[in-house]
């Protein structure tokens, strides 16, 4: 009954599908982890352990002046009094870090100043290259100013000079604290205050660089900024610290991106990020996270515990928008404090687990000023053994009359081992303000993936597709190639998610 | 095209599908009729795959071009050319109908050892079919049958057909849930994508759809076995009868 063109149709079709599938075995093996490995290069590194003497040399280090070695100092006398009690209310589980088996400072040798890219140490341009962010001028990464924060320190940032025209400042940390002292010793630590909370204690001590941004008044930042993050030593943990401040009137789009090397042991990053919007100002801050996360047995991966806060005066708007996928244990609430009227809060989140990794992560929103505004979109997707949730906490003072906040939180639940949880804390202290929570937990459809499936789309890239347009909220809000990447990073993230 | 021998079905341990056998041949638009219950639905998702469908593969044997359907997973199936056309499409927010075509698309062409089309070349191609089967061009952008209304489903599984290509295209009570209107609009998009090489399984209820789309061949399936097959006149004289004549003749054909 088969004729013969037929046949021959079939033949071509099947020697196709060979091909194919070996395509695919070669994806397949790629989609591991792809940041994975590390660079050999020569690094200072301090040996492990934590005391005012540490402090004191990483002070000396970076030859800071008298005042911020205090500030450190204090920080650390308030750390110490917490006795090592780390928070405990997420639903996370995890061995407790040793704070002293970790090495607290470690640079690349590279002791002069860098008056060029050609000075910098090509293993390291050769590290962010094959990370994909050319830091050559020439290959300007799509009119985006990136700075390359590598282990404990920042090594170059681009398209300084053509910022600078416009009076933005944009440098890494230790600089800023150099050239702009009366910015820094203004705002560091009014959002995020040293004794904040556990971690954020610590980096206050022991940060070592982080990215530095000043908008000035009435100013629209012509680039998105970028700061890339990348863990390279071993045994160290890396805690920078950035203080974004956008003055009245001004509008900037900041985006975060960050990976590590797959190691056994778990390393940590504790981060601190201020950001202040005064009058007027726009502040969107996006972060890709791609920590190494761990293997598929739960061992490795970092601890990703840190603490983002940002204040809005009058009309001011600070708009988080988040995709964390890496990371064994994450522990992250980028929160707005809406002090002046009418301010505008927003908190966009994709957060994704699978095989053993936990996220406790979401926001908090305090309406203090009138006619305040709090939107909170938040999607949480759990596949193999992990564990995710959603803990979120709108707070609004009697002071901030008719203000209005309102939070979708849904949940996505891959396979039958993982579990997802939401916990909303809502806590409104006036009559004329309204607050609205949505949430929802759904499970991955059979339906669904046999219709992609008939439609020629295989299993895996069905879910992809399922799970991409679950995201779909909250990648409008990133920017362009940051959502090409997100939407990538999901796929990788999933691989192996069925059984 | 398609040879179905034996084919024995069962659902969580309860037969559906008691040894069928069928042959389609390029072209040919073969009907499947048959009351509730009879098991219309199951022989269509258990040719397109579904992992619900237990197939009694000593039994059974389904040959699609010449290759052996049961062993493939539903994706290459329709890489081959099946397509099935739901009963009830599904849902998938977020993702546009557009993105989701041009998946599908690129899926099935680079299987056949065919480059990927371009943005562009996609556009120009759903467009040109968007027109030729009558679809509104909202339907691009709108997420995949997410807030669609019943006839709505129905035209974008007709446009999907009409985008991906078929060599056997099944449709599954495609009629069902469509006003005379909507019938006629579908009807007509499908007999639009009616060719010499391209064959259809048209699977329904009710004889109304076969007055657009006229078969070649009429089957009827009762208690999971075809036991008549037949012209289209077979099927104007079901309509008359009705299937109750079935019941009584069961005992001769069991």
């Amino acid at each position: 009954m088969v004729s013969p063109s037929e046949k021959l149709e079939t033949a071509k079709y099947e020697g196709s599908r060979v091909e194919q599938s070996n395509q695919r075995a070669a994806e397949a093996a790629d989609r591991e982890y792809k940041h994975g490995w590390s660079t050999d290069i020569d690094s200072e590194t301090i040996p492990v352990g934590l005391n005012e003497d540490v402090i004191r040399l990483i002070s000396s280090k970076k030859e800071e002046p008298e005042w911020l070695l205090e500030w450190r100092l204090k920080a650390y006398a308030g750390w110490k009094r917490l006795n090592g009690e780390e928070p405990t209310w997420a639903k996370v589980n995890y061995t407790k870090p040793d704070f002293q088996a970790i090495s607290y400072y470690s640079a690349p040798k590279e002791k002069k100043e860098l008056k060029s890219l050609d000075e910098v140490d090509p293993e390291i341009l050769a590290t962010f290259e094959k990370l994909g962010i050319p830091l050559n001028e020439q290959k300007r990464l799509s009119g985006v100013a990136v700075d390359a924060v590598f282990d404990s320190v920042s090594v170059i940032t681009t398209h300084k000079d053509i910022l600078a025209k416009r009076g933005i400042i944009f440098c890494s940390m230790s600089e800023a604290i150099r050239d702009h002292p009366e910015l820094v010793k203004k705002y560091m630590g009014s959002i995020v205050p040293q004794g904040d909370n556990f971690y954020a204690a610590l980096n206050s001590a022991v940060f070592t660089d982080g990215s530095f941004v000043y908008i000035p008044k009435n100013t629209k930042c012509p680039m998105d900024l970028s700061t890339y993050f990348r863990i390279n030593q071993e045994n160290t943990g890396q805690f920078e610290r950035t203080l974004i401040i956008a003055d009245e009137g001004s509008q900037v789009n900041y985006l975060e991106g960050c990976t590590a090397p797959m190691r056994d042991e778990n390393q940590l990053h504790a981060a601190v990020v201020e950001i202040v919007a005064l009058k007027g100002a726009t502040v969107r801050y996006s972060t890709v996270q791609n920590w190494y996360a761990g293997d598929a047995d739960g061992k490795g991966g970092i601890y990703n515990f840190v603490t983002k806060r940002g204040r809005c005066d009058d009309n001011a708007r600070i708009s988080w928008t988040q995709v964390e996928t890496g990371s064994a244990v994450t522990w992250k609430y980028p929160s707005c404090i809406l002090k002046g009227d009418n301010s505008v809060g927003e908190f966009y989140s994709v957060a994704l687990t699978n095989n053993h990794q936990q996220a406790d992560t979401g926001t908090k929103m305090i309406h203090l000023g009138k006619n305040t505004k709090s939107t909170v979109i938040s999607k949480t997707i759990s596949a193999g053994k992990s564990d995710s949730s959603y803990r979120g906490l709108i707070q609004v003072m009697p002071k901030a009359t008719n203000s209005r906040s309102y939070t979708q939180c849904d949940s996505l639940l891959i396979g039958n081992k993982c579990g997802a949880h939401t916990f909303p804390y809502i806590n409104v202290r006036n009559h004329s303000s309204s607050v609205e929570h949505e949430a929802s937990t759904s499970k991955i459809s059979e339906d669904q993936l046999f219709y992609c499936q008939s439609r020629g789309i295989c299993q895996e890239d069905a879910i992809s597709l399922v799970v991409n347009g679950f995201c779909k909220e909250v990648f409008d809000h990133l920017p362009m190639e940051f959502a090409v990447e997100a939407s990538n990073l999901l796929s990788l993230s999933l691989e192996g998610s069925v059984g | 095209m398609l040879e179905v021998k034996n084919l024995n079905v069962s659902v969580d341990g309860n037969k559906i599908l008691n040894g069928i056998d069928f042959t389609v041949k390029a072209g040919e638009v073969h009907a499947i009729m048959g009351p509730n219950g009879s098991g219309k639905s199951t022989f269509a998702q258990t040719l397109a795959g579904h992992s619900a469908y237990d197939v009694d593969e000593e039994k059974s044997s389904v040959s699609f071009l010449g290759q052996d359907l049961l062993e493939m997973p539903p994706e290459e199936r329709a890489r081959l050319g099946l397509f099935l056309a739901f009963q009830y499409p599904v849902e998938i927010p977020g993702i546009s109908n557009s993105y989701f075509l041009k998946a599908a698309v690129n899926e099935i062409r680079t299987s056949r050892g065919l480059e990927e089309l371009d943005a562009m070349d996609f556009a120009d191609l759903l467009k040109e079919k968007m027109e030729l089967i009558n679809v509104d061009p909202s339907f691009a952008d709108r997420f995949v049958n997410f807030g669609f209304s019943g006839g709505e489903k129905k035209r974008n599984e007709i446009l999907q057909l009409a985008m991906m290509e078929p060599r056997l295209a099944i449709l599954d009570e495609t009629d069902s849930g469509l006003d005379i209107d909507a019938l006629r609009i579908v009807s007509e998009g499908i007999n639009k994508l009616r060719t010499e090489n391209r064959a259809f399984i048209v699977v329904t209820h009710y004889q109304r759809l076969l007055d657009h789309i006229v078969p070649d061949f009429v089957h009827v399936l009762h208690k999971g076995r075809i036991v008549k097959s037949g012209g289209k006149e077979l099927a104007l004289e079901l309509e008359e009868k009705g299937y109750d004549w079935l019941r009584e003749e069961e005992p001769a054909t069991a």
